[in-house]
C-alpha cells in the first residue's frame, strides 16, 4: 500500500494538471452540449432522453445527427447505424491511443476509451508525442471535466430550450450545418482533405436528390473514403512499407 | 421501454464499440494495409461532409452568406470563432433578408 499512497499524490498533481487543460474543451463545448439538449427536446426527445443520450454516448456530432435524424421519424435502426458511422472515426483514435495506455489496468482502459473524444485523443496524443508518459489519472483529469460539463449543460439546454421562443430568427435549425462545416474546414490540412470533401459532396448531393435521406450520408461518406483507397496510397500522405 | 431509450442504449453500444474496436482490431495485427490507413484517414472529412453539403440545396442568402464566413475564419480561426462568426452572420442576416 506504501506506493499507492506514493503514486496517489503524485497522481493528484497529474489529475489537476488534465484538469487545467480540459478548461478551454470545456468553454468550446458548452455552445454545443446546451445547443444539443435544446434540440433535442425540439426533435421530440424528453429531458431525461436527452441527458442519457450525453452521458451515454458521449459524442456530440453524433448526437445531434441522432436526433434530427429521429425528428425526421427515421428508422431505429438506420438512426444507430448513422450515429455509429458519424462515430466511425474514433476507430482510428482508439487504434492510435492503445500504445500509450497499455500499461493501465483493463478497467481504467474501458473508462479511458469511453471518454476518448476528438480533443481527448488530440491532447492525449501530444503528451505522449512529446515523450512524457500518459497516465490515468492525468487522463482522467483531461476528460472528466468535459464529461460532467457536456452532460450537465446537455439537461440545462433541454429544460431551457423550451423557452426559446423563435428558433429561426435565433437562427438554430442551421446552427448544425455550420458547426459541421466547422469540423470538415479543421480536417483541412490532411492529405486528399479537397477531393475526399468534392467527392463525398456530390455523391451526398445527389444521393439526397434520387435516394434519399439518411442513405445520403453513408453513400456520400462511402464515396470519399473510396477516393482515398483506390488512390495510390502516398496521396494520402500514408507511408508504403517495404 | 420505449423506442427512444433502447435507440440511445443501441447508440450509446455502437459508439463505445469505435471507441475500444480500434484498439482491439489493430492490437491483432502486425500491419494495416496503407490503403486502408488512407481510407481511414479521409472518414471524417468525407463524413462530416455529407452532413453539410445537402443543406446547400435549400439555403437563401443568409445562409450562405454564414458559410461562407465560417469558412472565411476557420483559416485563421479555431473552432469556436468560427462557429460564433458564422451563427452571428446567420442571425443577423436573417433580421435583414427574412
Amino acid at each position: 500500500m506504501a506506493t499507492d499512497v506514493i503514486s496517489e499524490s503524485g497522481g493528484r498533481s497529474d489529475f489537476w494538471q488534465g484538469v487545467r487543460l480540459s478548461m478551454p474543451v470545456v468553454v468550446a463545448s458548452a455552445p454545443f452540449a446546451v445547443l444539443f439538449g435544446a434540440l433535442a427536446v425540439d426533435n421530440g426527445f424528453s429531458v431525461l432522453e436527452a441527458f442519457m443520450m450525453s452521458a451515454l454516448v458521449y459524442g456530440g456530432a453524433s448526437q445531434m445527427v441522432g436526433i434530427q435524424l429521429f425528428g425526421q421519424h427515421v428508422a431505429p435502426w438506420l438512426i444507430v447505424l448513422s450515429i455509429f458511422a458519424v462515430n466511425f472515426r474514433h476507430v482510428l483514435y482508439s487504434a492510435g491511443i492503445g500504445r500509450r495506455i497499455a500499461h493501465w489496468p483493463v478497467i481504467q482502459q474501458a473508462l479511458g476509451y469511453f471518454i476518448l473524444t476528438d480533443p481527448q485523443f488530440a491532447v492525449a496524443e501530444a503528451r505522449a508525442a512529446s515523450g512524457q508518459t500518459v497516465g490515468f489519472a492525468w487522463y482522467l483529469g483531461l476528460g472528466l471535466p468535459v464529461y460532467v460539463f457536456w452532460v450537465t449543460e446537455s439537461a440545462l439546454g433541454a429544460v431551457f430550450g423550451k423557452l426559446i421562443p423563435d428558433t429561426h430568427a435565433l437562427g438554430i435549425d442551421f446552427l448544425l450545418p455550420i458547426y459541421f462545416l466547422g469540423l470538415v474546414m479543421g480536417f483541412r490540412k490532411r492529405p486528399l482533405w479537397l477531393p475526399v470533401v468534392v467527392a463525398s459532396a456530390c455523391a451526398s448531393i445527389v444521393a439526397y436528390k434520387t435516394v434519399g435521406s439518411p442513405w445520403h450520408v453513408s453513400i456520400g461518406a462511402i464515396a470519399g473514403v473510396l477516393l482515398a483507397v483506390i488512390l495510390p496510397p502516398h496521396h494520402s500522405g500514408v507511408e508504403t512499407r517495404p | 421501454m420505449s423506442t427512444t431509450f433502447w435507440i440511445i442504449i443501441a447508440g450509446a453500444v455502437a459508439t463505445y464499440l469505435t471507441r475500444v474496436g480500434g484498439h482491439l482490431v489493430i492490437s491483432r495485427f502486425e500491419n494495416i494495409h496503407p490503403r486502408v490507413k488512407a481510407g481511414l484517414n479521409a472518414v471524417p472529412a468525407a463524413v462530416l461532409t455529407t452532413l453539410v453539403a445537402p443543406e446547400l440545396l435549400n439555403a437563401g442568402p443568409a445562409e450562405w452568406a454564414a458559410l461562407v464566413v465560417t469558412a472565411a475564419v476557420s483559416l485563421r480561426g479555431g473552432l469556436m470563432s468560427m462557429f460564433l462568426a458564422g451563427a452571428a452572420v446567420l442571425i443577423l442576416a436573417r433580421q435583414f433578408a427574412a
